[in-house]
């Protein structure tokens, strides 16, 4: 697992409360890690800060998947 | 003996400068908070430095336009670089362009409903990231009794102060579950440079219908926001106090 994908999963297992092995890479966070759409709002805050970014409300809103959040987290970082 | 201990929380108020906001400003100061006032003038602003230092409080006062985005982002990210993350907005600014509605302006009706109402849309929203990082807040905006019962010649103020009833429930209904709190105080006639407008004659008539006989102070006010935004308050949410001399029963 990439350094940038071990930092994602953490901040999904402490943002929304659930177990590590839960937190597979096709995971929806509503569907299936029980998050609801004010914490889906606050995990992006919480990716924002981890890397340091900003993150746009459009592009905020097709981070769904674990997959979503760590490509996103992987490209903003390529072009920092 | 209950004490309201607001010691560790930063506060905005805007319109601070005078009248209801003053009031609040002063009250939450008083209570332990950092007080950071909003006046739309430099004087203004400086005034509230002023009365903010002469009560011994933590705080400042700053310009702020609320009926802008630009002004309302800038103010509150200096807000919290300088003092930390505002754990209590008080919605208070506040203008009225009083007409009869077949006489109103756009510009009339615009103004008031940018000015009273899209303003907490703003200031809210900018306040909230830092209330879910922290875990709490409390949001209170400041309406009217006319909101609630409707008042001749002020269409557009009654629209954006019963807006706000709406706004504040919803938002209540999204954030509980952070521990952030969404109030409204709904004033009555209050002793304000706002109500000095008013001939001796409208004074006599509102006073005639106000149970307690009288015009209410600006503390009247400020207690029930202090009250709000303590812990004493702390289970209530979603909800319109009404602070008006029994004029209007809810």
């Amino acid at each position: 697992m990439s350094d940038i994908e071990s930092r994602v999963k953490a901040i999904i297992v402490e943002q929304l409360g659930v177990d590590e092995a839960d937190v597979k890479n096709e995971a929806s966070f509503i569907d299936d890690l029980g998050a609801d759409s004010l914490d889906t709002v606050e995990l992006v805050m919480a990716l924002e800060e981890e890397f340091g970014i900003e993150i746009p409300d459009e592009e905020a809103e097709k981070i769904t998947t674990v997959q979503a959040a760590i490509d996103y987290a992987k490209a903003a970082q390529a072009k920092a | 003996m209950y004490q309201i201990d607001l010691t560790g929380e930063i506060a905005l108020v805007t319109g601070a400068s005078r009248g209801i906001g003053r009031a609040i400003a002063e009250t939450l100061g008083k209570a332990g908070a950092t007080v950071v006032g909003t006046a739309t003038t430099e004087k203004g602003a400086t005034a509230i430095s002023e009365y903010l230092n002469a009560a011994g409080v933590t705080g400042q006062g700053l310009l702020l336009d609320v009926a802008s985005s630009e002004s309302v982002d800038g103010v509150i990210k200096a807000v919290n670089d300088q003092f930390g993350a505002i754990t209590v907005l008080v919605n208070n600014a506040g203008i009225t362009r009083d007409n009869l509605l077949m006489r109103m302006k756009d510009e009339e009706w615009d103004s008031i409903l940018n000015t009273n109402l899209s303003s907490i849309y703003r200031t809210s929203k900018a306040c909230l990231r830092g209330m879910m990082k922290a875990k709490k807040g409390r949001i209170i905006s400041i309406a009217s009794v006319v909101g609630a019962t409707g008042n001749p010649g002020q269409a557009n103020y009654a629209a954006a102060k019963a807006g706000m009833v709406g706004f504040s429930k919803s938002l209540a209904r999204e954030i509980g579950s952070r521990n952030i709190t969404v109030n409204v105080v709904a004033p009555g006639f209050i002793d304000t440079d706002m109500t000095r407008e008013l001939s001796e004659e409208q004074r006599q008539i509102l006073s005639s219908n106000i149970p307690l006989t009288r015009f209410g102070q600006a503390t009247d006010i400020a207690n029930a926001v202090l009250f709000l935004a303590s812990s004493m308050g702390a289970y209530i949410t979603g909800e319109t106090l009404h602070v008006n001399g029994g004029m209007h029963m809810s």
